[in-house]
């Protein structure tokens, strides 16, 4: 069959939930021992999703108030140290935080444990135990990148003119942060957002690796190492299907917060 | 001055500066510049002489095995042994030629490519700018970590589609840059002037566009080569980048990671998979300090206010 | 609402002394406005007029203790009503100001905030203490609507800003200072973003504003005949330090200060108007359009004599711009066609001849963007040269500074870089890259109108003389009628995309006018500060 006829093959048998067979397991001997791509995935899928909420739910709230309130106090002590430790964190690769991570709070203090093998059996406060410093890693990585974007996107609205009047209008400062700023803040503020639960989902890659997390993540990795195509799509297009799917939110927030759009004319 | 009566045209108050030779500016420019600048040239000038001389400087070859796997830190090994007993002071030298050259090559070529196909798309702004800025549109929309596994899936794990498939996956973000900067430029007077004059495409590229968006793109070179450089060391590090034998500090990470368990046990020992992780950090951190200072010269920005 | 005592006219309500400012630039601290006093009395009104640079806004804006990031208060002392405001903690100014101290800024399109209706930014100072409900606020607010002659008033405070017109964002802004009856308004060039024709009816407004409610008000501009309606006093301010101060009527007859006096310089220039028969442009029926979109000139014609000046006078969006466009060829015309000594010029820029580009020039407004920042002065004025007649080396050199000779510079400019010239200085050598290629027709878009008085005098001398000399043609692009005295033989007047009349500059300058351009004439303000009152009468009899 030519590619594109086994393309469109796999795309209506995607619509269908049919992933295709992973070729791994199908062995010379005869017994065909491949397993069907959606079960391989399904129960990792939960997995991921979990470490990626439980990291989202810190990264977000910590980094906003970080971002806006290095905004606010600008150019003092404070915002020099974030901004000194964060640029640090950004140029420095996951898996070294990671490491650096394991071996104090793993290795020399057993804290948290350094293999986060949860699987479904276990309770909610298990997993959390297992998935603390898989989920550190990535709060530190996120943090940086989102604290810092906020942080710009504060300051260029701080600089408007309409802030300034209000000032000048006696406006207290609390009051110029949230009627006057945020309101016009939504869109910036949804797009740094969704920009960096990207971030999180290439930082879920190396972090799974690093942790032996079962999750997609790890299984795709897995995948590439032995060119096991469908599942490489597979897990490729949950990735991609998730950053698309935030992307397209943060613009919706963007839109639908923009006033010229919400009171035409 | 304040006299209108002999008021003179030349008299008039431009910004005084005195007149310097090239040398002269920059060796001016570096006296000023901050510690943090500083430190990062340093670094960044010694990772270059390392990358460069390393078969001189490293005390065993890359891929030579010795007879003692995970050997301790000192004696013979300085920083030990690996788990098929290679020595890895050497091959963090080595390292330094491999991680770095490919990154760097790979930086280069999506400059090439992004940085004349946005050039292109800025100048021309017709249905080559159309269809150039949507494909790009398409290969954003994808987190390019996940785009480069699933073609190094397809191509297979060795350097040369590690490289191509970074550099155009990165090419991109330089073609974005480009055009936008470019588009700034395009727009101006001068530009319009040179429209007029009769000069050719080629010559307000090269003269009156490229030394205006030179300052930013250089910059980028060094954030570009910064990710480019940490993409390389992930994939590395998840088994699918550079190949072993070859020397390279993302996988360095990997072969010694399981180290790092026995650290109560000997600290030392494990350290040795951090080593290679924070010469990777090391140099992000250095080019991100120098880029920084560099653009807060260029762009005349007296930090926001 | 202004059941508070106001205090009796004359009684000292403003009084600050021996003013120091400093700004943060080039990594260091610099002196912008070096020890100027100022005082104020109730009811009053102070114009601060100056050039760019002079620190009128900066001085402005002390007035209310305010300093903007990048400046600080110095040294001096800020007396409001017994209060002393520079050295008073943050949370109390905040009390005053809005309430008691208004600020009405340059682009009201910019300074309202674009997600909340205006009246709800009107209302909020006033209600801000609780003195006065919500309601009774808004009604107060709407009152102010009326009263700044704005259409709608009872509804248009319900609009958010970008569905209001600029010239009605900024009476809603001076309803705005006034809803809670300040005691001062600092006026920050209200009116420099707007149409002369929309700003006649903005500074009425104002003006009355200022008088019902006996407010005091500081007002800002670099435009002496805005500033003569407006001010009972009027300071200039040069560099951060006063040059000369005196009530109103005394300055404009018999200013003391030679600075002073030179503001006054453009409006002494007048060419005496020639014609002559033989047009070396002509631009026929043209229609034009950008893109797809509709036309936005519409059969225009004008004839641009030799060796004469044609002045394209009209507001913005009148198509002035798009004419000269279309003359250079940028913007090819759905219709009609450019002459140029009797021959159809190719309509597209790409089909010109380098000889017929060679004869119609540019000269651009901002100085700033016409050259390339990487270049020197002798690279700008030296390219043209070699890319029409070949020159090059010594010989070029030489011809350079023979045309830095003209524009009245010398050879020190050579390889100086754009950005270490003055504006003046950066206009003059757009100037002679113009005359470098020795060109019959130069269009010259609002040359002057980016410049500081003074040096707009410079540049205009600068330019007749080169006429005398070069015997070139000047289509001369501009908004402002007082350039247009000074420098056309002849006038061309634009309204929404078709020439209204053309002719000699005394034909058009004089009655009967048709009716735009009675109206753009007679908006323009006279340095007369009984101008706008009996404009104002003139107009409501007729």
């Amino acid at each position: 069959m030519p590619a594109y006829q086994r393309y469109f093959g796999w795309v209506a048998g995607v619509l269908q939930g049919d992933f295709g067979y992973s070729f791994s397991g199908r062995a010379a001997s005869g017994v065909d021992r491949s397993r069907a791509v959606v079960d391989l995935i399904g129960p990792r899928l939960n997995n991921t999703l979990f470490l990626a909420s439980m990291t989202a739910l810190i990264a977000v709230p910590l980094s906003l108030f970080l971002g806006i309130t290095t905004a606010l106090y600008r150019n003092s002590v404070y915002d020099r140290v974030v901004n000194a430790v964060t640029l640090t964190t950004i140029a420095t690769p996951e898996f070294f935080v990671a490491y650096i991570l394991i071996l104090f709070l793993a290795s020399l203090y057993q804290v948290f444990p350094s293999l986060a093998n949860i699987d479904a059996s276990m309770t909610m406060g298990e997993k959390i135990y297992k998935s603390a410093l898989p989920s550190m890693t990535l709060t530190l990585v996120i943090v940086a990148h989102m604290m810092r974007m906020t942080r710009a996107a504060i300051i260029n609205l701080l600089a408007s003119p309409y802030i300034e009047m209000a000032r000048l209008k006696g406006v207290t400062s609390t009051r110029v942060i949230l009627y006057h700023a945020l309101p016009n803040a939504w869109a910036p503020i949804s797009t740094v957002i969704a920009f960096n639960l990207a971030y999180l989902v290439v930082g879920v890659v190396v972090v799974e690796v690093v942790f032996v997390y079962p999750g997609v993540g790890q299984l795709m990795v897995d995948a590439v190492r032995t060119r096991d195509i469908p599942v490489v799509q597979a897990c490729a297009l949950f990735f991609a299907g998730t950053y698309i799917m935030l992307n397209l939110i943060a613009d919706i927030i963007g839109i639908i917060t923009n006033p010229r759009l919400l009171h035409p004319r | 001055m304040s006299d209108p009566e002999t008021y003179s045209a030349a008299g008039e108050v431009g910004q005084v500066r005195l007149r310097r030779t090239r040398m002269q500016r920059i060796w001016i420019d570096l006296k000023n510049a901050p510690p943090t600048a500083l430190f990062g040239m340093t670094v960044i000038v010694i990772y270059a002489f390392t990358g460069i001389f390393a078969p001189w400087l490293a005390p065993h070859g890359q891929a030579e095995i010795f007879s003692q796997p995970y050997a301790p830190w000192g004696g013979e090994f300085l920083l030990g042994t690996d788990q098929i007993g290679r020595d890895i002071f050497s091959r963090l030298i080595y390292g330094a030629r491999n991680t770095i050259g490919i990154a760097l090559a790979t930086t280069l070529i999506s400059f090439v490519i992004g940085g004349g196909f946005g050039l292109m798309a800025a100048i021309t702004q017709n249905w080559i700018d159309q269809v150039l800025s949507r494909f790009v549109d398409v290969l954003m929309a994808i987190p390019s970590l996940i785009f480069a596994l699933m073609l190094l899936s397809i191509f297979g794990s060795n350097a040369w589609s590690l490289i191509f498939i970074i550099a155009v996956l990165d090419s991109t973000r330089v073609f974005r840059l480009t055009r936008a900067v470019s588009l700034n430029v395009v727009v101006m007077d001068y530009v319009e002037a040179a429209k007029l004059r009769g000069e050719k495409l080629g010559w307000i590229m090269r003269r009156e566009i490229l030394p205006n968006i030179l300052p930013p793109l250089v910059a980028e070179f060094g954030l570009r080569f910064s990710f480019v450089f940490l993409s390389i060391a992930a994939l590395s590090f998840l088994g699918v980048g550079i190949q072993p034998p070859t020397a390279d500090w993302g996988s360095m990470v990997r072969e010694n990671a399981s180290l790092i368990q026995f650290a109560k046990y000997d600290l030392k020992g494990a350290m040795t998979p951090l080593v290679p992780a924070a010469a990777i950090a090391l140099l992000t951190i250095a080019v991100n300090f120098v880029v920084d200072w560099f653009l807060h010269k260029t762009s005349g920005l007296k930090d926001e206010h | 609402m202004s059941t508070k005592d106001r205090g009796t006219k004359g009684d000292i309500l403003l009084d600050m002394k021996d003013i120091v400012i400093d700004g943060f630039s080039d990594e260091r601290w610099h002196e912008i406005i070096k020890g100027v006093d100022l005082t104020l009395k109730r009811g009053e009104v102070l114009g601060l007029i100056g050039e760019s640079g002079a620190g009128k806004s900066t001085l402005g804006l002390a007035a209310m203790g305010f300093a903007r990031p990048g400046c600080r208060l110095t040294s001096g002392e800020i007396v409001f009503d017994g209060m002393e405001l520079r050295a008073m903690p943050e949370k109390q100014k905040q009390k005053l100001w809005g309430t008691r101290i208004a600020y009405v800024a340059q682009s009201a399109a910019a300074a309202f905030n674009p997600a909340h209706k205006l009246i709800d930014q009107t209302i909020e100072s006033s209600i801000r203490n609780g003195a006065v409900s919500e309601k009774e606020a808004q009604a107060d607010a709407i009152e102010l609507y009326r009263a700044m002659q704005l259409p709608d008033p009872e509804n248009i405070g319900f609009r958010f800003p970008h569905q209001v017109s600029g010239g009605q964002l900024q009476r809603a802004m001076t309803a705005m200072a006034m809803a809670s009856r300040p005691d001062l308004i600092i006026f920050d060039e209200p009116t420099t973003a707007l149409d002369v024709t929309t700003q006649v009816n903005v500074l009425a407004a104002m003006r009355d504003a200022v008088e019902r409610f006996n407010t005091a008000a500081i007002y800002i501009t670099h435009d002496l005949a805005v500033v003569a309606q407006m001010a009972d006093r009027i300071k200039v301010l040069r560099y951060g330090v006063e040059m000369e101060e005196a009530e109103t009527r005394k300055m404009l007859k018999t200013p003391e200060n030679a600075y002073t006096k030179s503001l006054w310089s453009v409006r002494s220039i007048h060419k005496k108007p020639e014609t002559s028969d033989d047009n070396i442009l002509q631009i026929q029926g043209v229609d034009a359009a950008y893109g797809k979109g509709e036309n936005v000139l519409h059969d225009v014609n004008i004839s641009v004599p030799r060796g004469k000046t044609v002045a394209i006078v009209g507001e913005s969006g009148s198509g002035k711009s798009t004419t000269a466009r279309v003359v250079t060829g940028l913007l090819p015309p759905n219709k009609g066609k450019v002459l140029f000594n009797g021959e159809v010029l190719p309509a597209q820029l790409k089909d010109r001849s380098k000889d017929q580009l060679r004869r119609i020039q540019m000269i651009y407004q901002m100085a700033d963007t016409a050259m390339n920042p990487r270049q020197t002065i002798g690279e700008i004025i030296g390219r043209p040269l070699e890319f029409y007649t070949g020159l090059k080396g010594r010989a070029q050199e030489a011809k350079v500074i023979e045309l830095l000779q003209m524009i009245e510079l010398d050879d020190s400019f050579l390889d100086r870089l754009p950005n270490e010239l003055s504006g003046g200085q950066k206009q003059r050598v757009c100037i002679a890259r113009a005359l470098a290629a020795n060109p019959e027709v130069i269009i010259c878009d609002e040359v002057t109108s980016a410049l500081d008085q003074i040096v707009q005098e410079g540049i205009l001398q600068l330019l007749l003389k080169l006429q005398k000399d070069l015997d070139v043609s000047y289509i001369f692009i501009t908004h402002d009628i007082a350039t247009v005295q000074a420098i056309s033989d002849e006038i061309v007047v634009m309204l929404e995309g078709e020439v209204v009349e053309q002719g000699l500059k005394t034909q058009i300058m004089e009655p009967p006018y048709p009716d735009y351009t009675k109206l753009l004439l007679s908006s323009v303000p006279e340095m007369d500060p009984d101008w706008l009152t009996n404009l104002l009468k003139e107009r409501g009899e007729a």
